[in-house]
């Protein structure tokens, strides 16, 4: 796995990871180990009584999804910064689809630091997340 | 309006113990696969003392603090009305299972923005360990809908 890092060029596309859509039960999974208990995500009395048509997925959820792009990309242990920001909801039966672009590749503090683009849709090829990685390599 | 005043306050810190049946079901309910985030000789082979947390999961450890709700309360924030606008991780050091961490929050800002229709509140944590070793710091910003 160290390889694709080390040989990272601005440009290269990380695997891209697709979820099966998300389901009720995946909230009610998430909600119990995660320990974000936020009734919005998983009691449909709740989120009607709060404006909303239904329950939708915790963001750090999709977050969660990024990760594993990028632990099944590089080992974790280099990675450096995570950083995200969610663009709209996600609903049930999203298929969330995860992409990474390498932006950057460059010195930094003694180590090579390789930048990622990050960017995760729906099955419409509506943006839920944006966001941002760094790994580290040292020299 | 939220009082602004109460940028730079420190909300209560607390600690916590990483453990590996939490990990597993994390691993389970984000279908993550790779053995090396449930077993700890496969984390072993991979070079960390034991299994790892995955990149997003201090956020998780955060919820567990004895006052979950101490902003939401401070602030007077209905939790209907929240979003999570923005999550950032910032890591010094692997947390493994084993470790004892410690969560410092504080309120780094509040805006808003639409004329008030939204407010944002930023969340900054440092999170050390048993060795009082600092390993990652973490921002929030979360988004309270008023329209």
């Amino acid at each position: 796995m160290t390889a694709s890092l080390s040989q990272a060029r601005v440009g290269d596309a990380l695997p891209v990871l697709t979820t099966t859509p998300i389901s009720r039960l995946d909230l009610a999974l998430y909600c119990g180990a995660s320990g974000d208990h936020n009734p919005i995500h998983v009691d449909l009395d709740f989120a009607r009584a709060a404006g909303q048509d239904d329950v939708f997925a915790h963001g750090m959820l999709s977050m969660a999804y990024l990760g594993r792009l990028l632990t099944g990309w590089a080992p974790q242990h280099q990675l450096r910064r995570f950083d995200v920001r969610f663009v709209s909801i996600t609903h049930i039966g999203d298929a969330i689809s995860c992409q990474g672009e390498v932006t950057a590749v460059e010195q930094v503090d003694g180590e090579t630091r390789v930048r990622v683009a990050l960017t995760s849709a729906n099955q419409h090829g509506d943006i839920k997340l944006k966001g941002e990685a760094e790994f580290g390599l040292p020299n | 309006m939220i009082d602004t005043r109460f940028i730079g306050t420190e909300l209560p810190s607390f600690s916590v113990d990483v453990e590996a049946g939490r990990l597993r079901f994390f691993a389970k309910a984000t279908g993550n696969a790779d053995p090396i985030y449930v077993d700890r000789e496969a984390a072993r082979a991979a070079g960390y003392s034991d299994i790892p947390i995955p990149p997003t999961f201090l956020f998780c450890l955060e919820m567990e603090s004895p006052q979950p709700s101490a902003m939401r309360e401070l602030l007077n924030i209905d939790i209907g009305k929240v979003l999570h606008g923005e999550q950032q991780f910032i890591y010094h050091r692997p947390v493994c299972v084993g470790d004892r961490i410690t969560f410092a929050p504080r309120i780094s800002d509040i805006y808003a923005k639409k004329g008030g229709a939204l407010e944002f509140v930023v969340r900054q944590t440092r999170v050390t360990n048993q060795h009082d070793q600092l390993v990652a710091e973490l921002n929030c910003v979360t988004v309270v809908r008023n329209s």
